[in-house]
């Protein structure tokens, strides 16, 4: 992503389902593709489909309505499990800005701000209004990131994020530029730690 | 004021500073690299950014390495490119690496400890959830995502969220036949897969300090199955013991200094933890999955769950559950056929789980196929030094090389659709051993009873006179 962003308005789209893990989001198999070559088509790829491979035409994904969507809500423990940033990049590279739990795997919400993706925490019964709103079809959401809601037609939730990722989100921020801007502090941690615990130091 | 836990002595010593916003960036003393870091070595190419620390880095091939044959030309294209991607990332970063044909090749979280890089008192990080296996040193061990992977390249640092604390304390001992993998599944049922979300825990209790350092690491491993930042076991003398003369353990002055250190490295007596919970490790029976999440666990003893006695919004996750994995409701757990066993992982593939299985499978058959796969080439070695690959063998079970294998399938050790595997590893997400495979997570002793008898079976039964 190249920008930060504070607002967005989209297509919201209910996965009632818990403990959508990062496995789900990113079968293992399609791991060693290049990033360059898209991550979209994997996303879900296995749970939007039946046992014969087919598309399921009742996964809320694959709902025609559901093809611009970029909001997802979604039920408890959202990607947990495997660290794979691919999980995010799947979600990403589809399209998605915002997921919408009453919880996420807490690699998975680290992961998901650092790609500009922004994983929204509400209570289990504010998802729960928002899955019923979103039961019969998708429909356009607003996601404001300062406030901290969530607005589908007149139901306005307040979500949750952490603040260091709320911020980083906004502004976009790199985590590594942040930190080298500390590298005199890092090198003197260093030294003095060669002094004061030297074992540490790997023996060769 | 109370006392300080072992992680907030940790994390205390590793912070170079902390944020307004309660970020710390914290010094990593290990950072293991496996095939996964082409995303992070693109990003730091894309900067044109060098790595800060080779020599504290080290790379191992494990996820993509195939087991059932070292000819490079029988590998599938994926594990040759990925396999090959790496080696040629560490060659041009000068870090040390564990090929394929290195003798000390195996998982990341195996072969840290067995290469004595992994030590009490460090911050240990690795682009892979299982990095909490560290933790049965006394150690922060953090799974992290390939941006962070590519930060801690450029940096040797990582900026992190301080995690509240959770000590799970094992009150009494545990009963024979009984062991690290049982304690973990016991938990997680207990609390959630998302139970101990945002938490660092310490293990605690008589039955934790009376493992092995392999039954510790087990414990630590399953952490992030239950949602945990990381898990711990205070260093003590099994500790130490372990990690003496090994290949980059401290020696000499160092070594005497650094055991100075780790025999302070506790909790306080006093110290507070946000939350805690104790299970009273007598009352612990060997455990099995029956779903797809970790928490999907009940005693052998048990029976499946029933989803019309569950309230509605619990009883739809099981209903589903119970689909995926062609299980009928309420039926007894034990005598359940399963197709195939899978031995291996980091969670359950170091030597003593191998000892385990084989006290098991001595002079017995395999009713069903199975791989058994060692966590390391070194710990396959000690295996045949001790003749257990005959045991394996003999008993109808495929003895193959080390590496992540049919735990998560990525080098082509998978389970097929609609089979049932017995599996020693931690993970039992729908098609995590495959598309459409149905895993059941366990024990060696639990994997292998289910080799013997082809179903799910109490070990209990056949260990007796054998422990």
């Amino acid at each position: 992503m190249k920008s930060g962003w504070t607002t967005h308005r989209g297509i919201a789209v209910a996965l009632p389902i818990e403990g959508i893990n990062t496995d789900q989001l990113m079968p293992a198999r399609f791991m060693s593709t290049p990033r360059d070559q898209g991550y979209a088509k994997y996303l879900l790829h296995d749970l939007r489909r039946d046992s014969g491979g087919e598309l399921a035409p009742d996964f809320p994904l694959n709902r025609p309505e559901a093809g611009d969507a970029s909001i997802l809500v979604a039920r408890r423990n959202f990607g947990g499990g495997s660290s794979r940033e691919a999980a995010v990049y799947a979600l990403v590279d589809a399209g998605i800005r915002a997921v919408i739990a009453p919880s996420f795997g807490d690699i998975f919400a680290g992961n998901a701000a650092n790609n500009g993706l922004l994983a929204a925490q509400v209570t289990e019964q504010d998802a729960g209004r928002l899955l019923a709103a979103l039961e019969s079809a998708p429909a356009p959401a607003d996601v404001d990131l300062e406030g901290g809601s969530i607005t589908i037609r007149d139901l306005r939730v307040a979500f949750n994020v952490d603040e260091v990722r709320r911020l980083k989100i906004i502004n976009n921020w790199d985590d590594i530029d942040l930190t080298r801007n500390h590298s005199a502090q890092i090198a003197a941690y260093r030294k003095r730690l060669q002094i004061t615990r030297p074992w540490v130091f790997p023996r060769d | 004021m109370s006392g300080q836990t072992l992680f907030d002595k940790l994390w205390a010593s590793h912070a170079i500073r902390t944020e307004d916003d309660g970020t710390s960036l914290l010094w990593v003393d290990r950072h293991l690299l496996t095939e996964g870091s082409h995303h992070a070595f693109g990003k730091l190419a894309e900067r044109g950014l060098e790595l800060a620390e080779p020599s504290l880095t080290f790379a191992v091939a494990d996820h993509y390495v195939p087991t059932r044959t070292q000819l490079k030309a029988q590998w599938n294209a994926d594990s040759r490119r990925m396999i090959d991607t790496l080696e040629r990332n560490a060659a041009r970063h000068g870090l040390r690496h564990f090929g394929p044909a290195d003798p000390r090749q195996g998982i990341a979280h195996v072969i840290g400890p067995e290469q004595g890089l992994t030590l009490p008192g460090l911050l240990i990080v690795c682009g892979d959830s299982h990095t909490s296996t560290h933790g049965a040193f006394g150690t922060l061990g953090l799974g992290i995502g390939a941006t962070e992977v590519a930060h801690v390249m450029a940096t040797q640092t990582i900026r992190v969220v301080r995690p509240k604390t959770l000590r799970i304390r094992f009150d009494g001992m545990l009963g024979p036949g009984v062991g690290a993998k049982d304690m973990a599944l016991a938990w997680i049922a207990q609390i959630g897969a998302d139970g101990a979300r945002g938490h660092a825990i310490e293990y605690a209790g008589d039955a934790v300090t009376a493992l092995s350092m392999e039954g510790r690491m087990t414990l630590c491993n399953l952490s992030i199955e239950g949602g945990a930042r990381l898990g711990m076991v205070a260093p003590d003398a099994i500790t130490i013991a372990y990690v003496e003369g090994r290949t980059y353990a401290p020696a000499g002055p160092h070594w005497d200094a650094a055991v100075r250190e780790w025999t302070e490295l506790r909790s306080d007596e006093d110290a507070d933890f946000d939350a805690e919970l104790v299970l009273q490790a007598g009352d612990i029976a060997p455990f099995v999955t029956w779903g797809t999440s970790p928490d999907d666990a009940l005693p052998i003893t048990a029976c499946l769950p029933d989803p019309a006695t569950l309230p509605a919004d619990k009883a739809e996750k099981v209903r589903e559950a119970l689909d995926y994995m062609g299980l009928e409701a309420g039926r007894p757990l034990a005598g359940t056929p399963v197709d195939q066993v899978f031995i291996g992982s980091c969670a359950n593939g170091r030597i003593e789980d191998l000892r385990l299985a084989a006290r098991v499978l001595e002079s017995r058959k395999a009713c069903v196929p199975g791989l058994v796969s060692p966590g390391s080439s070194l710990v396959k070695a000690q295996a045949e030094a001790e003749g257990l690959d005959r045991v394996f063998r003999e008993a109808g079970l495929e003895w193959a090389g080390s590496g992540c294998s049919m735990c998560v399938g990525m080098n082509g050790d998978i389970v097929a659709p609609g089979k049932r595997c017995a599996a020693t590893s931690n993970r039992n997400f729908r098609g995590r051993q495959g598309p459409g495979a149905r895993t059941h997570l366990m024990s060696p002793a639990m994997a292998a009873a289910a080799a013997v008898t082809g179903e799910l079976t109490d070990a209990r039964q056949l260990l007796e006179d054998r422990l």
